[in-house]
């Protein structure tokens, strides 16, 4: 990787005893989506105001493109921010909010006009050039908001939930939507929200926030599959956690002694001695009933509970003291609640955390 | 009885206090006042006969035997002597002279039998402008106050014409007080806007001293500040001992009873009705609009003026115009701190009512004063009406 355009170099933020952000690094590459997901006080959005400018660090350096940017104030850092309530002008139309930044540039007259039509377009906003942003709807004055921020072409654009505040179905079809501009301009992203799969669905990385740390920062994919501790592994989807202790290790396999009875081959991340506790985290999705044992990672359960969610069924089984939650398909077999069942997992699904 | 019904009689009843005060002790006297500065029946009241004979008369030529006989029938049954007083002054303000030639006619009838003509009593009977000055006093509304309010008059011809410059100041007051009141709102603008903004930003117990500091005086009673101007601002007072103690000024500085002073003082008493509608527009700015302007690449200025300073112009309009309202009103102030020459209309027309118990002169200049701030109110609306930007 070249030289990344944000680093983050050991930066703490403290509001009197209270601290925020805790010595953190992070760098986030030029053309990459970023989003820095926990839950409300983690931390993210003070570190979204730090790189901002609206905030000073308290300890470490923030470089942009190599440079230090800890004294460079907000409107010299040319970063477009992209706010949870929107922060539209009221005073101001739909074309002159997003003329705001180019004014501010000195672009001329023509460019402005040029410009601002074309990140209209961008967000099909045309029509509604010359309306006031009270006049528009909520997933609009977003829209808007967006077309501000990336109308005068920023370094990076920052975001600061920016969904959180529409409904369901807007929501999905704007993280299509910013999702597909950023493949198209190639635009450097920063991300802060609290909804998963919101983070999934759109980033390149994503950095987990707990208490001011980076608990783990990866790929989507990586996020899900391999948590890498207790947190990341609830806050990331469901999942189901066994506790039990490590009997033997071979390569990246290891066999689990269950504390509550029974034994599972699962995945190790990290190296981890013989004898240490540890949880296995297995996703419901990936667990399968069966009438009779085939493989070797199983558990004979009993079905507690099975509730119909529409695109699958939510079956709850107890396999002596073993609780797990399993999540079939609509194609899979559906269990009476009382029947006796083996529940089957693949040992590449089963993965090692640390207690 | 229908619900229906007992509903709206119950809410009328809940109104009526309201009502009824509003009635008794704002729109009544404020009607009397509005017919006071255009009724003119002190004439007409005692002299009935005559406003009948006057009809054939054809006001140039000498008056007619039948309008001598009417005056003099009127007169001889004039028994109300405060009625005739205020007759005779009316009379008097519309023909100097009139004192004198009453109460010479007046003996003279109630004294002699047979009666002298009046031309034998006082030749100047025999002038048809002493009789003018009667048929025109006869109408009962007269706009002669309205047009004295604002320096104007009617010549004998009866076309409006102004007034000689020495006779009557009214206008230049009346400006006076227009001026003065400009340049209190300014300075409570000026005052107040940074101030409002500094409350604003701050929170907890900083902003509530803040606050304080802005409601307290406004509990306090408007004399009482005054007086407290009063001997603050004097030769020997606070601010010109500080100056002097700190070797700044070698004479004391004319602070008081001269425009400064006044100024001042009522910038001081009226800071609150502005500050308070800047503040609450400020509060109701969305806290983010001033980092998304940073972000844009605003300057903090060109931030400030391109996006907070038109977002609270609504409450600095609305703060301006209570300010500029209510000093137009002022009377204690002036009276107390300026001089002469800064005396406002207030005053004027207390003298008027108090002074020289000239009610329809005081009614006349109180009406074109609500006139004056009415227009200036209309305007206002009609700058601040629907916004679509609020919508």
């Amino acid at each position: 990787m070249s030289e990344p355009r944000i680093c983050f170099d050991h930066i703490s933020k403290s509001y009197g005893p209270l601290c925020v952000v805790d010595n953190l690094d992070l760098d986030i590459a030029k053309g990459e989506f970023v989003s820095l997901l926990g839950p409300s006080g983690s931390g993210k959005t003070t570190l979204l105001m730090m790189l901002a400018g609206f905030e000073n660090p308290t300890q470490g350096t923030i470089l942009v493109d190599g440079e230090p940017v800890n004294n460079v104030p907000t409107h010299r850092r040319d970063m477009g921010v992209v706010f949870q309530n929107y922060a539209l002008f009221p005073h101001m139309s739909v074309a002159e909010n997003v003329a705001f930044p180019l004014q501010m540039r000195g672009v001329s007259k023509a460019g402005i006009t040029e410009r601002v039509t074309r990140a209209l377009d961008m967000v099909q906003l045309s029509a509604m050039r010359d309306r006031w942003p009270a006049q528009l709807s909520g997933g609009q004055q977003q829209r808007v908001a967006l077309a501000r921020a990336l109308v005068f072409e920023p370094r990076v654009v920052l975001m600061d939930e920016p969904l959180g505040a529409l409904d369901k179905h807007l929501r999905e079809q704007m993280q299509l939507d910013i999702r597909a501009l950023h493949n198209r301009l190639e635009l450097t992203i920063v991300f802060v929200t609290h909804d998963q799969s919101e983070a999934l669905t759109m980033s390149d990385r994503i950095a987990v926030f707990n208490k001011g740390k980076i608990e783990q920062i990866g790929t989507p994919r990586e996020i899900y599959d391999h948590p890498r501790t207790r947190f990341v592994a609830e806050f990331i989807g469901e999942t189901n956690l066994l506790q039990g202790t490590i009997e033997s290790v071979d390569g990246s396999q290891g066999l689990i002694r269950l504390q509550n009875g029974g034994q599972l081959s699962a995945t190790l991340a990290d190296v981890m001695p013989r004898g240490q506790q540890v949880f296995v985290s297995i996703r419901p999705e990936r667990i399968e009933l069966k009438e009779t044992k085939t493989g070797m990672n199983s558990f004979a359960a009993n079905v507690i509970d099975s509730v119909y969610q529409g695109d699958h069924l939510r079956v709850q089984l107890d396999g002596n003291g073993n609780n797990v939650v399993a999540r079939l398909g609509r194609k899979s077999r559906e269990w009476p609640i009382g029947a006796n069942v083996v529940a089957e997992f693949q040992s590449s699904d089963c993965w090692i955390i640390a207690s | 009885m229908t619900g229906r019904a007992t509903k709206n009689l119950r809410a009328t009843l809940l109104l009526a206090p309201l009502l009824l005060f509003s009635a008794v002790f704002f729109i009544w006297p404020l009607m009397t006042m509005m017919s006071q500065a255009v009724s003119d029946t002190a004439v007409l009241r005692i002299l009935p006969e005559t406003a009948k004979a006057a009809n054939s008369w054809d006001g140039r030529s000498a008056p007619t035997p039948e309008l001598k006989a009417a005056l003099v029938k009127d007169l001889k049954q004039a028994t109300d002597t405060q009625a005739t007083g205020d007759m005779v002054r009316r009379l008097n303000s519309a023909q100097s002279g009139f004192r004198t030639l009453m109460s010479k006619t007046l003996s003279a009838i109630n004294g002699n039998d047979p009666l002298p003509s009046l031309e034998q009593i006082d030749p100047r009977w025999q002038n048809p402008e002493f009789w003018r000055a009667i048929t025109g006093a006869l109408s009962p509304t007269t706009d002669r106050h309205l047009l004295a309010a604002v320096d104007l008059t009617r010549d004998a011809s009866g076309r409006i014409v102004e007034m000689p410059p020495e006779a009557s100041a009214n206008r230049t007051i009346m400006l006076r007080t227009f001026w003065i009141a400009a340049l209190v709102t300014l300075a409570c603008t000026v005052i107040g806007f940074p101030y409002a903004m500094l409350i604003a930003t701050c929170n907890g117990w900083k902003r509530q001293v803040l606050l304080a500091a802005v409601l307290l005086p406004l509990w306090t009673s408007l004399l009482v500040r005054t007086a407290a101007w009063f001997i603050i601002l004097q030769e020997k007072g606070l601010i010109n001992e500080i100056l002097e103690g700190l070797g700044l000024i070698n004479g004391p500085l004319p602070l008081i009873f001269n425009r400064t002073g006044v100024i001042i003082a009522m910038t001081h008493v009226l800071l609150p009705f502005m500050v308070l509608p800047i503040y609450s527009v400020l509060i109701s700015i969305p806290k983010t609009l001033m980092p998304a302007a940073a972000s844009l690449g605003a300057h903090p200025i060109r931030a400030f003026l391109r996006v907070l300073l038109p977002l609270s112009l609504r409450g600095v309009a609305s703060g301006a115009l209570l300010v500029f309202m209510s000093a137009i009103g002022y009377y204690i102030t002036p009276a107390l701190i300026g001089g002469p020459g800064d005396q406002m209309i207030s005053s004027v027309i207390a003298f008027y009512a108090t002074g020289s118990a000239n009610w329809s002169m005081a009614g006349a200049l109180g009406l074109v004063l609500l006139v004056a701030t009415i227009a200036l109110y209309s305007v206002y609306a009609r700058l601040a009406a629907e916004d679509p930007r609020r919508a």
